[in-house]
């Protein structure tokens, strides 16, 4: 009996614990310099411009969107899209981290993990304001699985979103208790979530490539097309939210990491081209019918060519890129290296955004010319959603850094106890 | 608001749109001419009263919560539903339309007959491109939303070519038909391989027995795949909350067929299930004067579908699909 009640309250007292820590962890979040409450007020406003506009649409229905019967996807699933690729990206930090036992790399592998969170909640989010009914959330507990490609999405995106709360959740609160996590708690799960951020982006290619209605789609490279646009354009990405991680937050981040981010992105864009080649070569040269789509995207079509140079913009930021990225001493001029990144990021995000999604819609199967571009509407939920994910990553970023440094740890458990922990961790590191 | 739907499409679809609907209203008043006979003849009549009429019914437009909508939240699937459940359902749904418009409907249910597999066959030789079917479906399937759900496009094609894709869906039908030219109607195909339902991830869409790709409009959250699924674009979605015409509105209503659909949800034609399962043809059979349009049960040997399919060469549209459509054409 005893021996129950101590037990109770232990883990009574590791629950408050818990709790506490996750207070501490808001407070944290919540406090900051003027530069940071400006950040995060800038960023709150365009939440709330987003969410005006999001009301707008559920009072007065998709009319308020530029979408139509013919163009039934737009700017928000264009997002989606893009936004799962920088998610699985994380997985490029994962590996090297723990299969290849970087430790320069582990020190800042939870900042991916958590990138990859804040990536799934805007591709949540521009989910839930693309669908007509948001309130019948709970008919997604009847899913069309096995036929479904999108109900499998569901599955593949929220389970990614779980894998990546949890581990880094995981190795904060044991480094926030100044404990040595239990590798069995989290290794077999680091493993699984290598496999499954390929699988988000697999299914989310194969959600179009299964379509026969599509001929744009409809190909068979589109889910590796898919994986590789996310290894090239992945890295950019992480290699300036850990450039600005350094800068702001002042978390020593080894310059052995950037140069691996660097190198992978040398090696994937340009397999991102060759297989962006083979597609073009395969539709232009056989120019049947199905290559439309592919002119409209590039030369344009009967007149419509609202494409055109949003087309050829994004391949020139992605050509500028590839030959920034392959400059020997590059590394050494962070400004280029930050102009690179930005070029590449944003060619890949028109890309695989808009530049996937719209040719797919045009022409229709009836034969229909319709374009779109998107409503001011359209506009600011997209920027509100963006904001969220940006809003979430800066928290998130700011305390687990004051978790990795010690800044933010236990005051319960003793400090000896905590500084141990903390030796064996550095010391783990360093080896 | 009206900005916003100003803002809705391209300038030339805009264009292309605004004259369509023109020529649409131009037909809705022959129609309501032609087709004295039917019996629905009565309620035509007060088609010029539509704008005063509908303009009523968005200013009745429901807001706020009430018990009906903590049931419309918890509302099962239908394939889940028992009888009794259903009843309860079919009257929530009246007593809206009741607060809504005023109107008293019979909304029915009639399920799917054993034995038999619906099917369309048309003939493009009679078929001249007048768009009667696309208005007396508008109306048989109370369609009120902006921009307006018509289930059938007709295209118009050279004769020289079938593909859909080099054909005009919006040529002008006062003036059809055009010499050399060859007028589709294309709508649902109730394909037995259907790449929508396969696509819908909360199987808010199913095929039913006798063939008919039906939705249930309380559980279809909107997403919209199934419309980039679809290769004849039978696929629809209400951009807005439709706003029905009280006095013209039908008010002999299916569940799974032509009961109002809120805004935010896919819907499509279902070969007026709520006429065909009850031993009547399809609103757009009824509107053809050409008699272009053959409907019936292709399992049965002696219906006109099936011998159509027996002696004609018909095809369907995008065979290469596998999607196996019910909508067959030929020419006599």
């Amino acid at each position: 009996m005893s021996t129950t009640k101590h037990k109770t309250t232990s883990t009574e007292r590791l629950m408050a614990a818990y709790f506490r820590y996750w207070l501490r962890m808001l407070a944290y979040a919540a406090q900051g310099s003027r530069a940071y409450y400006v950040w995060m007020g800038s960023l709150a406003v365009v939440i709330v411009i987003g969410l005006y506009n999001w009301v707008q649409q559920l009072k007065h229905g998709f009319v308020v969107t530029n979408l139509s019967d013919q163009v039934s996807w737009g700017a928000y699933i264009a997002n989606f899209t893009f936004l799962v690729g920088v998610a699985a990206a994380a997985v490029l930090l994962v590996v090297p981290a723990y299969a290849f036992h970087r430790d320069d790399v582990k020190k800042v592998v939870l900042l991916g993990e958590l990138l990859a969170v804040s990536a799934i909640v805007m591709c949540l989010g521009f989910v839930v304001v693309d669908i007509g009914h948001p309130e019948r959330a709970l008919h997604l507990l009847r899913l069309n699985l096995p036929r479904s490609m999108l109900a499998w999405d569901v599955v593949v995106l929220n389970g990614y979103l779980l894998l990546n709360l949890h581990i880094p959740g995981y190795l904060l609160w044991k480094t926030y208790r100044g404990e040595r996590p239990n590798k069995s708690r989290y290794l077999p799960l680091v493993f699984v979530s290598m496999f499954w951020a390929v699988s988000i982006h697999t299914v989310t290619a194969f959600l179009y490539s299964g379509l026969g209605a599509r001929p744009f789609w409809n190909s068979a490279v589109l889910a590796p097309r898919f994986l590789i646009s996310a290894f090239a354009g992945g890295p950019p990405i992480l290699l300036l939210a850990l450039y600005l991680v350094r800068q702001h937050l002042k978390f020593d981040i080894s310059g052995s990491v950037f140069r691996m981010l660097l190198n992978i992105v040398r090696v994937m864009l340009p397999i991102h081209f060759f297989l962006f080649g083979a597609e073009m070569f395969t539709e232009l040269y056989t120019d049947a019918h199905h290559a439309v789509a592919v002119h409209y995207l590039y030369f344009g079509h009967e007149g419509a060519n609202m494409l055109v140079p949003y087309s050829w913009a994004s391949l020139l930021l992605n050509v500028f890129a590839l030959v920034l990225f392959f400059q020997k001493d590059i590394l050494h001029k962070p400004v280029w290296v930050g102009i690179a990144c930005v070029s590449l990021v944003v060619g890949i995000w028109m890309e695989k955004g808009m530049g996937l999604l719209i040719p797919g819609f045009f022409p229709t199967p009836l034969g229909d010319l319709v374009e779109y571009i998107p409503s001011v509407t359209e506009f600011w939920v997209c920027m509100g959603i963006w904001a969220l994910g940006i809003f979430l990553y800066s928290g998130m970023a700011k305390v687990a850094v004051a978790i990795l440094q010690g800044d933010l740890r236990d005051p319960s458990s003793s400090s000896a106890a905590s500084a141990k922990g903390e030796e064996e961790k550095d010391g783990g590191e360093d080896a | 608001m009206t900005e916003l739907v100003k803002l809705r499409r391209s300038k030339k679809h805009r264009e292309r749109a605004r004259q369509a609907a023109q020529s649409r209203a131009a037909q809705r008043d022959e129609v309501v001419v032609d087709r004295a006979l039917s019996a629905k003849s009565a309620r035509r009549g007060f088609l010029k009263g539509l704008g005063v009429a509908s303009a009523t019914a968005a200013a009745v437009g429901t807001t706020g919560c009430d018990d009906g909508d903590w049931d419309k939240f918890f509302q099962s699937h239908y394939k889940e539903m028992n009888a009794a459940e259903k009843a309860k359902v079919f009257e929530r749904i009246q007593k809206e339309q009741k607060k809504t418009y005023g109107t008293d409907v019979q909304l029915h249910d009639p399920p799917p007959l054993d034995g038999v597999r619906f099917a369309f066959a048309i003939s493009l030789s009679r078929c001249n491109g007048n768009r009667r079917c696309v208005t007396a479906c508008q109306e048989e399937n109370n369609q009120g939303g902006d921009p307006t759900i018509a289930y059938i496009k007709v295209l118009e094609v050279d004769a020289g070519s079938l593909l859909p894709e080099h054909g005009d869906l919006y040529f002008d039908d006062e003036t059809v038909p055009q010499p050399g030219k060859v007028y589709m109607p294309v709508q649902c195909n109730q394909c037995d391989n259907p790449p929508c339902t396969k696509a819908c991830p909360v199987e808010a869409t199913w095929q039913e027995k006798d063939g008919i790709v039906v939705v249930d409009y309380d559980w279809c959250i909107g997403c919209r795949y199934c419309m980039a699924a679809c290769p004849y674009e039978a696929r629809h979605f209400n951009f807005t909350e439709p706003k029905l015409n009280p006095a013209t509105m039908n008010t002999q209503q299916g569940y799974l067929s032509n009961r109002p659909r809120p805004k935010g949800v896919v819907e499509k034609c279902h070969f007026c299930l709520h006429r065909t399962r009850n031993g009547h043809y399809p609103a757009c059979l009824e509107a053809c004067p050409t008699g272009a349009r053959k409907f019936g049960n292709i399992l049965d040997e002696t219906s006109e579908v099936a011998t159509v399919l027996r002696e004609k060469r018909v095809f369907v549209l995008k065979e290469e699909l596998n999607t196996i459509p019910h909508v067959f054409y030929f020419f006599e």
